[in-house]
């Protein structure tokens, strides 16, 4: 009785191409990098207009270093998301991680870093667990985490962590350093090789695969036989210390910690992914649209710099941006 | 006899739910006084039907009267307030809420409701319960009364009795023959055919969203002598389950065609027991089922609605564990924690709802890949192999990837073929097949008979639930039939008929 579905139309087909917002809307849906890469270049011409000096090399480099954390951070929330999930102890874990590698920077680079990761660690697979066995909302789970590490590390910084605030010389280097003729900073660099393995996992890995499978029927493939919470955990335990990493690069970069280090990434974390067309609700996105995300971002901050904006009303513009995709975004897929 | 218009009438109605057609074209007539029973097997249209009286659905097209008057509902008040009264299938109750919340909410007249109680000898229950603290049948009993409380004209009831104890059933009757005599009528669907000869004026049968038969076993004696003496004991139930089934389309047995196996290889393996259960339970649910599969074999499982099946199957498929009983496999006993033993014991489950198999928003390709990557250790790399059987398994079953990009594009068929394909593209060697055709075109149906014979040929055992009579014949080899969560018959496919099969999933002794 039943009848075989029309063939597939472009979204071109459905929305009538007639004003400029319908038109930007297929062209997000269709081809969203080309469109993300427009937005990019604009914003960095634009930018370059309000302030010409934008587009000498310390400029572009100090917008890499601010987009080089923020990549990081955005592809934790790029994996959660992908499965449904979010993490919004990421910014906590960074501090938490930056907190720790200053702390013990005086026994070493490689230690500092080492245990800064297993913060990372420690934490993703809390959350994993706490929402992958014990079904516990992410959002509540992972708002909870955040305010349980603040609360500890509050504590800790007055007794065991007591001490060094300030990073050590390589992570310093790795941080805020660049080379060839101090244009390309390190912590791209480092950026680069994340964002070539987040890319690798998402695209030609089952682990990769499984995470849009479970953002996108969780029953469907526990029935198909694969034990979900193992993926849930480790997608979890990625994120912490995708976390951990995003941290540490940013502690390098203002040199000395406190706990409010990371705290102004929250949000663009989540926006980033969400620029880059990772869908909140799982199945749908990658990890390419997050750089783009975490680029523009970057550039509009620097823009918002130069307009003398301060850092309240940056948050203003990036709720403001979520929202809006948010509801874009949604748009697009009733009418898909 | 006066010719007045009936109580509540359809004509033509018509309900698709997407691209299935629920309702084709049905009239359906009530007339005072009277009894009424819907009939048909599971899929025909009942519960659409009642859920467009009771105004919860809109119909399609069609018109609907009520003492001759045009109606449209467009909510289930604007029913009640012509004095339709429904009891659904489920209890329609808010289970974190007291008796007495409910009822506030649905602005029952709490003396009625518990006058009503009373009738069912429920006068003292306690209206400050929470409500999933109460047993099914008492809320069963609460529904009606809540309904009766309006004081209804017509009183629909949607499988009221499966729930209930014979002593409230009987007072159920006692209702509705009061309700009869207050020049009011009452609509009982039912797969509980003595009740509905013992009870009822008049049977309506849908089949396919169509009325197909009305029995009025009153209308002979009605045109000779005036007075309807006729009752439906004069109608057998074996002509009602005729009905119900409809003029019987024999097709040919589908049988292994270019399977590779030789005669001697399938002698072989036929005696080997690939899949058994061993008195398994599930509370109430399920009672002490026992059954193996052969390999090459496909065993048939037959039942009407809520019997257990469901249940029964996410035992089998390991997503729930037994309370009683065990499972096994290839002769040794299996304590499954969850689906992945099972899928790890090559027991696989095709879900009956493709909400439960299908990702929706993935390509095919997504689709079918997804269980070859159960271990961890597959986790960081995709089998060399991949592309090349997930072609396979789309050239096998013929899925049509035009809409490749989003398997929820694709027909429903399709999207049946991607649940099937999973599992060819990931191997197994039993296969639980829950309804597998429900809802898809001829076609297709036929291309998965001829797939699970061939399945069965080259050495799997198959399960298969379904709700079409007529496939048992066409490719099991056995059938089991089960009725309130036991299994209580075993027929040889070959020679079971539709009628054979209805007769004992009813619960009854078969005709001799």
């Amino acid at each position: 009785m039943s009848h075989s579905s029309p063939p597939p139309r472009s979204e071109t087909e459905h929305v009538p191409a007639t004003g400029l917002v319908a038109r930007a809307a297929a062209l997000v849906s269709e081809r969203p990098t080309i469109a993300l890469s427009g937005t990019l270049v604009i914003l960095v011409i634009v930018t370059g207009i309000i302030e010409p000096n934008y587009l000498a090399v310390s400029g572009v480099r100090n917008t890499l270093l601010q987009a080089a954390p923020l990549g990081i951070l955005a592809g934790a929330q790029t994996i959660l998301m992908l499965t449904g999930g979010i993490d919004l102890s990421v910014t906590m874990v960074a501090t938490a991680s930056a907190y720790v590698a200053a702390n013990q920077s005086p026994s070493g680079a490689a230690v500092a870093i080492l245990l800064g990761v297993v913060v990372g660690l420690v934490v993703g697979s809390a959350n994993g667990v706490g929402v992958a066995v014990f079904r516990v909302n992410p959002l509540i789970m992972t708002l909870a985490m955040s305010g349980i590490l603040l609360g500890l590390f509050t504590a800790w910084a007055q007794t065991i962590l007591k001490g060094s605030t300030q990073v050590g010389p390589f992570i310093k280097l790795i941080g805020a350093g660049s080379f060839l003729g101090n244009r390309i900073p390190y912590s791209v660099v480092v950026w680069a090789v994340i964002a070539a393995a987040l890319i690798w996992l998402l695209r030609r890995t089952g682990w990769g695969r499984l995470l849009y499978a479970i953002g996108d029927n969780e029953i469907a493939v526990r029935l198909a036989g694969v034990r979900v919470w193992q993926v849930r955990i480790t997608a979890y335990i990625a994120a912490g210390v995708l976390g951990s990493i995003g941290g540490i690069l940013l502690g390098g970069r203002t040199g000395a910690v406190d706990l409010q280090l990371a705290n102004a990434f929250l949000l663009p974390s989540v926006a980033a992914a969400v620029i880059g067309g990772t869908s909140i609700f799982g199945g749908v996105g990658g990890y390419a649209g997050t750089i783009l995300g975490a680029l523009i971002l970057s550039v509009l901050n620097s823009m918002l710099t130069f307009l003398n904006v301060g850092q309240a009303i940056q948050q203003v513009v990036y709720g403001a941006i979520v929202l809006a995709l948010a509801w874009g975004y949604a748009g697009l897929t009733r009418r898909a | 006899m006066t010719a007045s218009r009936p109580l509540l009438e359809t004509v033509n109605i018509a309900k698709s739910y997407g691209s299935v057609v629920a309702l084709e074209a049905a009239d359906f007539a009530v007339r005072r006084g009277e009894i009424h029973a819907l009939l048909g097997a599971n899929g025909a249209g009942k519960s659409t039907l009642v859920k467009i009286l009771a105004g919860v659905h809109l119909a399609d097209s069609g018109e609907l009267f009520v003492d001759g008057t045009p109606m449209q509902f467009h909510a289930p008040v604007d029913a009640m307030a012509v004095g339709i009264g429904t009891v659904f299938q489920d209890p329609a109750l808010i289970p974190d809420l007291t008796l007495k919340q409910n009822l506030q909410l649905s602005e029952i007249d709490e003396p009625a409701f518990v006058s009503w109680l009373g009738w069912f000898d429920l006068g003292q229950l306690d209206l400050d319960a929470l409500v999933h603290e109460l047993p099914l049948e008492t809320l069963r009993v609460v529904d009606l009364a809540r309904a009766l409380a309006r004081d209804p004209q017509v009183l629909l009831l949607d499988e009221i009795t499966a729930a209930l104890t014979a002593d409230q059933a009987e007072r159920v009757f006692a209702l509705l023959a009061h309700w009869k005599e207050l020049g009011r009528a009452g609509v009982l669907i039912t797969h509980r055919l003595a009740e509905v000869l013992r009870i009822c004026d008049r049977a309506t049968i849908l089949r396919d969203g169509r009325n197909v038969a009305l029995f009025e076993p009153g209308k002979e004696a009605d045109a000779s002598n005036g007075s309807s003496t006729g009752t439906m004991q004069d109608v057998g139930e074996h002509e009602l389950v005729e009905a119900m089934l409809g003029a019987e389309v024999r097709e040919e047995r589908f049988e292994e065609s270019g399977s590779e196996t030789s005669a001697s290889e399938v002698r072989s393996i036929a005696d080997e027991i690939a899949f058994a259960a061993r008195g398994l339970s599930s509370g109430e649910v399920v009672r002490d089922i026992s059954f193996e599969v052969r390999r090459g074999e496909i065993l048939g499982l037959v039942a009407l609605e809520g019997q257990g099946q469901e249940r029964l199957f996410s035992l089998l498929s390991g997503d729930r564990r037994p309370t009683a009983g065990e499972i096994q496999v290839g002769g040794a006993q299996r304590g499954w924690g969850g689906p992945y033993d099972a899928v790890s014991d090559g027991v696989v489950l095709i879900p009956g709802d493709r909400l439960l198999s299908l990702l929706p928003n993935l390509p095919v390709r997504q689709n079918l890949v997804v269980p070859l990557f159960n271990r961890i250790r597959e986790w960081l790399r995709i089998p060399q192999d991949e592309r090349k059987r997930v072609l396979n398994a789309i050239d096998r079953l013929s899925i049509d990837t035009r809409a490749a990009s989003q398997v929820r594009r694709l027909s429903g068929g399709n999207q049946q073929k991607i649940a099937i394909g999973r599992w060819l593209v990931a191997g197994f060697r039993t296969l639980l097949c829950f309804d597998p055709t429900r809802g898809i075109d001829v076609q297709t149906k036929r291309e998965i008979y001829a797939l699970l014979r061939e399945l069965a040929g080259n050495g799997a055992a198959i399960l298969l639930y379904t709700s079409e009579l007529a496939e048992i014949q066409l490719v099991c080899d056995r059938v089991l039939v089960m009725h309130d969560g036991r299994i209580v018959d075993e027929q040889e496919a070959a020679r079971a008929t539709e009628s054979t099969l209805l007769t004992a999933a009813h619960g009854l002794e078969a005709a001799v």
